[in-house]
C-alpha cells in the first residue's frame, strides 16, 4: 500500500488529483490544505509521496519541501510540485529546494499518474 | 630321315607350344567370364542409377512443392504480422485516446461536482475561478453577471487583475456586451502574444446561460505562460461552465437571496408573537 500526501488549498485540484491517484491500484491518499496542515499529517503518519501546490496560504509549497528536506526521515521522500507557476526560474526553483519533478497546471491526470507511479516505484523523472 | 633325338625335341616343342595355347586358351575363357561379370555389374549399376534418379526427381518434387507451401505460409504469416501491426498501431492511438478521454472525464466530473457541491454564492464564485486557473489555465479573467435592472454585465469575480480597474459592460456593447446579449460564444483565432489588458478584447467570452437566459459573461485575458492557446477540452470545459456554473451561481443566488427573505419573515412573526404578551 502507497501512502499519498495531496497538498492543494483549491478542492477542485485536490479532488481531481486524489480521484487520478485513486485509480492507482493500491494507493491510499491523504489530503492538506496548506503546508501547515501538511506537516501535522507527515509528523503523524508515514507517506511514500508527497504531492504539492505551490502557492497557498498559511505555508506556500516552497517552505513545506525545505522543512520536510531538513527532517532526516523524509530526505528520500518522493516530491512533485503542481503549479500555475511555469517560468523557468519557478521551476529551477522548486526543483533547487528539493522536489523531484515539477508539473504545470493544468495537468494532464495521466501523465501525474505515471509520474507518481515511476516515483513510487524509485524511478526517477525524465528531466523537462 | 628325321633322326629320334630330333624328333623327341619336336615332340616337346609341340607340348609346350600345345601348354601354352591351353593356358591361353583358360585365360581367354577367364577374360570372357570377367568381361560377362562386369557387363552384369555395369548393367546393375545402370538400373540402380536409373532407379536412384527416379527417386531423387520423386525427392526433388516433393522439396519444391514444400518449398512453395513454406513461401506461401511464408507470405501468410508476413501478411498477418502487417496486419497486427496495424491493429497494434489503431489500439495505441486509441489508447491515447481513451487516456486523454479519461483526462478529460476526470476535469469535467471534478468541475461539476465542484460547481454543485456548495449553495453559497461566494463558494460557487471562488469554484468557477479555481476551475478557470487550474483546470483551463487561465492567468487574468473577469466574471461578469447580468444586473437584470440596469442591463448590465458588472464584475462579480476576478483573477490576476484587480477588481476596481474593471467596468461594467453594457449588454450589446462590445465583444463581452455581445455575448451577453447574444448567448454565442467568442473565442479568438490565434493567441496574441500579451500586451496588456484590453478589457474589450478578450480571449474568449463564454456566455453563462440557463436555456436562452444569459445570466453572465466568463471574459479570459490571458492564459498561463505554459500555455500556448486552447484545447478541445478547454472548449468542453467552457461548454460545462456555460450550462453548470450558470446554474450553480443562479440557484445559490437565489438560496442567499430566499435565506435572507426566510430570516425576515421568521423576524416578523417572532415580531407578531412577541405583541399579544406585552
Amino acid at each position: 500500500m502507497s501512502n499519498v500526501l495531496v497538498v492543494e488549498d483549491s478542492p477542485t485540484m485536490r479532488q481531481l488529483i486524489s480521484f487520478a491517484l485513486k485509480r492507482v491500484p493500491g494507493t491510499q491518499v491523504t489530503e492538506a490544505s496548506d503546508g501547515v496542515d501538511a506537516l501535522k499529517k507527515i509528523s503523524g503518519g508515514r507517506f511514500d509521496l508527497l504531492i504539492t501546490d505551490v502557492n497557498m496560504p498559511v505555508m506556500d509549497g516552497i517552505k513545506l519541501i525545505s522543512l520536510v528536506r531538513k527532517d532526516p526521515n523524509h530526505r528520500d521522500l518522493p516530491i512533485i510540485i503542481i503549479t500555475t507557476e511555469g517560468a523557468d526560474e519557478d521551476r529551477k526553483r522548486g526543483l533547487a529546494v528539493g522536489a523531484n519533478a515539477y508539473l504545470t497546471k493544468p495537468i494532464q491526470t495521466s501523465s501525474l499518474v505515471k509520474l507518481a507511479t515511476d516515483l513510487l516505484e524509485g524511478i526517477a523523472p525524465q528531466a523537462g | 630321315m628325321v633322326e629320334p633325338r630330333e624328333v623327341n625335341i619336336l615332340q616337346r616343342k609341340a607340348e609346350e607350344f600345345l601348354q601354352i595355347f591351353r593356358k591361353g586358351e583358360e585365360f581367354t575363357q577367364e577374360l570372357l567370364r570377367e568381361n560377362e561379370r562386369l557387363r552384369f555389374r555395369v548393367a546393375q549399376l545402370e538400373e540402380a542409377e536409373v532407379a536412384s534418379r527416379r527417386t531423387d526427381e520423386l525427392a526433388f518434387k516433393n522439396l519444391r512443392e514444400r518449398l512453395a507451401l513454406l513461401e506461401e505460409e511464408r507470405d501468410r504469416l508476413l501478411a498477418r504480422f502487417k496486419e497486427v501491426e496495424e491493429e497494434n498501431k489503431v489500439f495505441a492511438s486509441k489508447y491515447l485516446e481513451v487516456e486523454l478521454e479519461n483526462n478529460n472525464l476526470a476535469n469535467l466530473y471534478v468541475a461539476s461536482y465542484q460547481l454543485h457541491s456548495t449553495l453559497d454564492f461566494e463558494e460557487v464564485l471562488r469554484v468557477v475561478q479555481e476551475i478557470v486557473i487550474n483546470l483551463v489555465g487561465a492567468e487574468k479573467f473577469v466574471l461578469y453577471l447580468r444586473n437584470e435592472r440596469t442591463d448590465e454585465l458588472a464584475p462579480a469575480a476576478a483573477e490576476g487583475l484587480n477588481m476596481a480597474d474593471v467596468s461594467p459592460v453594457l449588454v450589446g456593447s462590445g465583444i463581452v456586451g455581445r455575448v451577453g446579449e447574444t448567448g454565442e460564444s467568442f473565442y479568438q483565432e490565434s493567441i496574441p502574444v500579451f500586451q496588456g489588458i484590453d478589457f474589450d478584447k478578450p480571449l474568449t467570452a463564454i456566455p453563462l446561460k440557463i436555456n436562452d437566459l444569459v445570466i453572465g459573461v466568463l471574459a479570459v485575458y490571458k492564459l498561463l505562460v505554459q500555455k500556448p492557446g486552447f484545447s478541445p477540452i478547454d472548449y468542453e470545459l467552457f461548454s460545462m461552465l456555460a450550462g453548470h456554473a450558470a446554474t450553480a451561481i443562479f440557484s445559490s443566488k437565489l438560496y442567499s437571496q430566499s435565506a435572507r427573505k426566510l430570516s425576515t419573515i421568521r423576524g416578523f412573526l417572532d415580531l407578531l408573537r412577541e405583541r399579544p404578551g406585552e
